[in-house]
């Protein structure tokens, strides 16, 4: 089969072969990794079930640190979640060019990490089977309304709002995929593809309804962009009796470390599909490259905002403030854990970044982006034991934490199950968009400037005369 | 002439009287069916007693000085763990209590992040006692399932109690008629349970008369407490001041 036309662009046919490979068929490695997750997320299901029967001492927490692991985790995957509206969503306003393979990758990303964040509160809660008091507004039998002051109630809206409007925006954005898979699929699966296609044949008034459905879910997201990691940082800032947590600064501190762990999640994910699909000629490293020039950009504000924190808790003079920052900072084992997660989160990677020779590199930009995560995963750690642990100078209980292995295991968990649910995923709906891949083909072009050939991007206003 | 509704409980702690005999430690474990801390829960630091004895040194040696704090939820008007609580499972009544409801709770632990005198305590495991002990279980108290969080209550049960016999009486209720288990345990009456708005409780007397010594727990976090501490009359600065006395006559 013709890889390129002569105008050496990409071929039509080419494209939906390899990008559907995923979908139509199976890649060999496909049923040993799925079965091995499957195989821990069951366990995970049975240790939740253990925890549920026999209570919340399975875990390390103790008195007075009531929160640990379950919730470090939940901020960390509503923090992944802020991916895909950052890349789809203001990628798309600002119409970045080269966020098109990757929308789709950062848009599922986003629903499997939400939809894993709102399972922790789940687990994390004492009385699981009742929490359906808390989530569900109206308890009509009682007649008590919940109460709306709590930030921790304001979660699962700001994230089930999230959630609805981000796999909205998905399903705009699959419609003309599910077309082409509709037709080149038979049996079982080709009713289920033409229900869902919802009768796209592709004309230009159904192209124009969709990019516009695209845009305006888009703006509409935005507002969600900046109000769900805020509420998130609300359920820390509106305390006053933990030193470390009541700090104005967190809801903008929140979302932009979010966007950081975010967007290395997607090139994490973006070297990961390339391997794993062969996806070489659709996932290329000037992906990589813009991805990283992004980053650095984000991850220097944020370094911005954890020193600003900083000298926000210590501009104040007050004693237990400051026993606390010297504690977070210099005392074992907390010195090792902050020196990781700057090391991690900024130190090492963001040098790395300003060489194009590492931007372009998939290997190297794949560990900077762990790296990455990592030392937010320790940024939110730190954020919430610390300031639990060492409470107030007048009350004398004073604890450590030592998580224990169960929630260890809930972590790994959560792991495997969001990569669980995207393997999942790939095996139904192609991966990169394709209609997306294909129209980027249609605007690329490359310019002679001096010896160099530079890609460039043609958008001709002809919309109108094709109707 | 006080209505039932008008009531406002609190409490005064002597701290000069206290001597950390911690009877009110384990008057309130008997009265509120909390469970035994036993080694393991002390190891893990999962400790529950709703009222505990914070004791510190005070001065070098050897003019040294242990003090005792008795400490158990301040009942605060202005409370840190009410507005957390996304389920109302912690709320304000119209007698001043700071109310744990059990049967709201879901366990999710933000109030007790959100206490900074640290007295709600979370059931981790479900609660348990010797075969021995079981029939020893005050009938009046809830036992608290696995899960949910729990704390000192003021001796709701005898505070219920008491305003119902008063009301079957046809009488009004006399002021220290009702006493939590802490204050009927103190051995030197450093612990006074009473009526705030009532002008002629002892409370009121006490936090009036007294009112050079008075303070409450942790002022700067605005808490309005209705706990209120009378501090300990120390001798080590009247005898500073003595000798200054005396250095002054010669």
């Amino acid at each position: 089969m013709q890889q390129r036309d002569n105008q050496n662009r990409l071929s039509q046919e080419y494209t939906n072969r390899v990008l559907l490979n995923g979908t139509l068929s199976t890649p060999r490695w496909w049923y040993p990794l799925v079965s091995v997750l499957l195989f821990f997320v069951v366990i995970g299901f049975i240790l939740f079930g253990i925890q549920i029967k026999y209570g919340l001492g399975v875990t390390g927490l103790n008195r007075p640190v009531y929160w640990g692991l379950y919730i470090t985790t939940f901020v960390f995957w509503v923090g992944i979640s802020h991916a895909g509206i950052m890349i789809s969503a203001i990628l798309r306003i600002t119409q970045a060019e080269w966020r098109r393979p990757v929308t789709r990758a950062a848009e599922i990303l986003t629903i499997f990490s939400l939809a894993t964040a709102l399972v922790f509160p789940l687990i994390h809660a004492g009385r699981t089977w009742r929490i359906v008091y808390w989530l569900i507004p109206y308890d009509a039998a009682r007649g008590i309304w919940p109460n709306i002051r709590s930030p921790l109630f304001m979660d699962p809206i700001a994230i089930s709002t999230y959630l609805t409007g981000s796999t909205l925006f998905l399903f705009v954005a699959l419609i003309p995929d599910l077309a082409v898979l509709r037709d080149r699929t038979t049996g079982f699966r080709k009713g289920f593809y033409t229900i869902l296609a919802l009768g796209w044949r592709g004309n230009p008034r159904q192209w124009k309804m969709q990019v516009v459905g695209g845009i305006l879910l888009s703006a509409l997201m935005l507002p969600i962009f900046v109000s769900v990691h805020s509420i998130v940082s609300w359920d820390f800032a509106v305390t006053p009796a933990v030193e470390g947590w009541h700090s104005t600064i967190f809801a903008p501190y929140f979302v932009i470390g979010a966007v950081h762990s975010g967007v290395s999640a997607v090139v994490t994910m973006m070297a990961l599909m390339r391997w794993g699909w062969g996806w070489n000629d659709f996932i290329r490293p000037e992906h990589f490259d813009a991805l990283a020039r992004l980053l650095t950009v984000v991850a220097t504000a944020w370094l911005g905002f954890t020193f600003l924190e900083l000298l926000f808790a210590l501009y104040g003079l007050d004693a237990p403030e400051i026993a606390l920052r010297e504690m977070q900072i210099f005392q074992y084992p907390w010195n090792l854990l902050f020196l990781t997660f700057l090391l991690t989160g900024y130190i090492l990677p963001v040098p790395m970044w300003l060489f194009k020779r590492v931007r372009t590199n998939i290997a190297l930009m794949f560990w900077s982006s762990i790296l990455v995560n990592i030392g937010m995963w320790l940024e939110r750690f730190l954020i919430i034991v610390p300031g639990l642990a060492r409470k107030s100078p007048f009350v004398f209980t004073w604890e450590a934490y030592s998580p224990s292995w169960f929630e260890w295991y809930v972590l790994f968990w959560s792991f495997c199950w969001v990569t669980l649910l995207m393997l999942l995923f790939s095996r139904v709906f192609p991966l990169v968009p394709l209609f997306e891949q294909k129209e980027s083909e249609v605007f690329s072009d490359s310019i002679k400037i001096g010896r160099a050939t530079v890609p460039t991007i043609f958008r001709e206003e002809e919309e109108e005369e094709e109707d | 002439m006080v209505t039932e509704d008008k009531r406002s409980w609190g409490m005064v702690i002597d701290t000069d009287k206290c001597n950390g005999c911690s009877g009110c430690v384990t008057a309130c474990q008997v009265e509120n069916n909390i469970p035994l801390n036993d080694q393991n829960k002390f190891e893990r630091g999962r400790v529950m007693s709703w009222i505990r004895i914070e004791r510190y040194w005070e001065g070098e040696f050897p003019d040294v000085k242990a003090r005792f704090i008795p400490i158990l939820c301040q009942h605060c008007a202005n409370a840190p763990c009410e507005p957390v609580c996304p389920v109302y499972a912690t709320y304000h009544n119209d007698e001043g209590l700071n109310i744990q409801v059990y049967n709201r709770c879901v366990g999710t632990r933000y109030c007790a992040n959100g206490c900074p005198y640290i007295v709600r305590f979370f059931n981790y495991w479900e609660p348990a006692w010797p075969e021995d002990l079981r029939n020893h279980l005050n009938p009046d108290v809830t036992i608290r399932s696995r899960g949910i969080m729990e704390k000192c209550s003021f001796c709701i049960q005898r505070i219920k109690r008491g305003s119902r016999k008063a009301k079957e009486e046809n009488r009004e209720l006399q002021d220290g008629e009702i006493k939590p288990a802490c204050q009927e345990a103190c051995s030197t009456n450093a612990i006074v349970f009473g009526d705030l708005n009532d002008p002629n409780s002892e409370v009121s007397k006490l936090s009036k008369s007294e009112s050079d010594r008075k303070y409450t727990l942790m002022p700067q976090l605005n808490t309005d407490p209705n706990v209120v501490y009378l501090a300990t009359i120390d001798p080590l600065k009247y005898k500073d001041l003595g000798e200054k006395a005396k250095s002054n006559e010669h």
